[in-house]
């Protein structure tokens, strides 16, 4: 199943002159702790392991992800030099070795 | 004479070919090639020191306020989405954030590179009030700041 990824990219407020990205998975981040209520089984974990941010072609960010981050994870990160048009590349890989990826632009 | 000139030309270009070849095969997949592997033993370790020994390789870390949280949470509405922001103004090659209190300390971590500046922000799930640690390293040194996030479990904030 494919999980939607969302690309953001904005001037970044708290930083001058530097441009966030943002990039959103649409993803469950099971923990493996939680229970099914009816079943009293424990839900499987299931969660982004390494999330890989790339900007025109270069890696700048590297995400070790754990369980505890959110469901629907969120991951910021600020550079420097970023023009509009930039191509900006998101890429997940999950420990059921499930993986997606996109490709935006700075906007 | 020509000919053995020719013959050494070829040999030469077949030969960087290959190299050129290779560098190919290796630049087809750059993330895997430059990505650092996942840090799996320092996931689901309890406390705050264990985890950096085993993320790091030490756990000696100075408290440095070069290291900033962007509009901190301190009360935290909902604690299976905890906004955290790091901001950080010194050069950064990674940054981690640890929750103290959760089963596993270790919530995420990022490996800066090229044009990313010492910014990490993500959302957290949190289990009870904790610490909040972010541990960046620099120049193979680590700093660290922390914030007290408060969690009512089941109640309104306040």
């Amino acid at each position: 199943m494919a999980r939607a990824i969302i690309i953001k990219t904005r001037r970044n407020k708290s930083r001058a002159g530097e441009t966030e990205i943002l990039a959103l998975v649409n993803h469950p981040m099971e923990t493996g702790r939680r229970k099914n209520k009816k079943t009293k089984k424990k839900i499987p974990a299931h969660y982004i392991t390494k999330l890989n941010i790339e900007l025109n072609g270069k890696l700048v960010a590297s995400c070790n992800l754990g369980a505890a981050v959110s469901k629907r994870p969120l991951v910021g990160i600020s550079v420097a030099g970023a023009k509009s048009g930039d191509k900006v590349k998101v890429s997940w890989r999950d420990n059921k070795n499930e993986s997606g990826s996109l490709t935006g632009a700075v906007a | 004479m020509k000919t053995m000139k020719r013959r050494t030309f070829l040999k030469g270009t077949v030969a960087s070919g290959v190299i050129v070849a290779a560098a190919g095969a290796g630049l087809l997949r750059p993330t895997e090639v430059l990505a650092s592997s996942y840090p799996k033993g320092a996931f689901g370790v309890k406390g705050l020191e264990s985890t950096l020994k085993n993320l790091f390789g030490t756990s000696s870390h100075t408290k440095s306020s070069k290291i900033k949280f962007v509009n901190p949470t301190i009360q935290a509405e909902n604690s299976k989405v905890v906004p955290v922001t790091v901001s950080v103004g010194m050069k950064t090659d990674s940054i981690a954030i640890l929750v103290v209190k959760n089963p596993g300390a270790m919530a995420a971590s990022v490996d800066l590179s090229g044009a990313a500046k010492g910014y990490f922000r993500t959302k957290l799930k949190m289990g009870k009030t904790s610490d909040v640690y972010a541990v960046v390293k620099s120049g193979g040194r680590l700093y660290s700041n922390k914030i007290k996030i408060k969690v009512t479990v089941g109640g309104c904030g306040g």
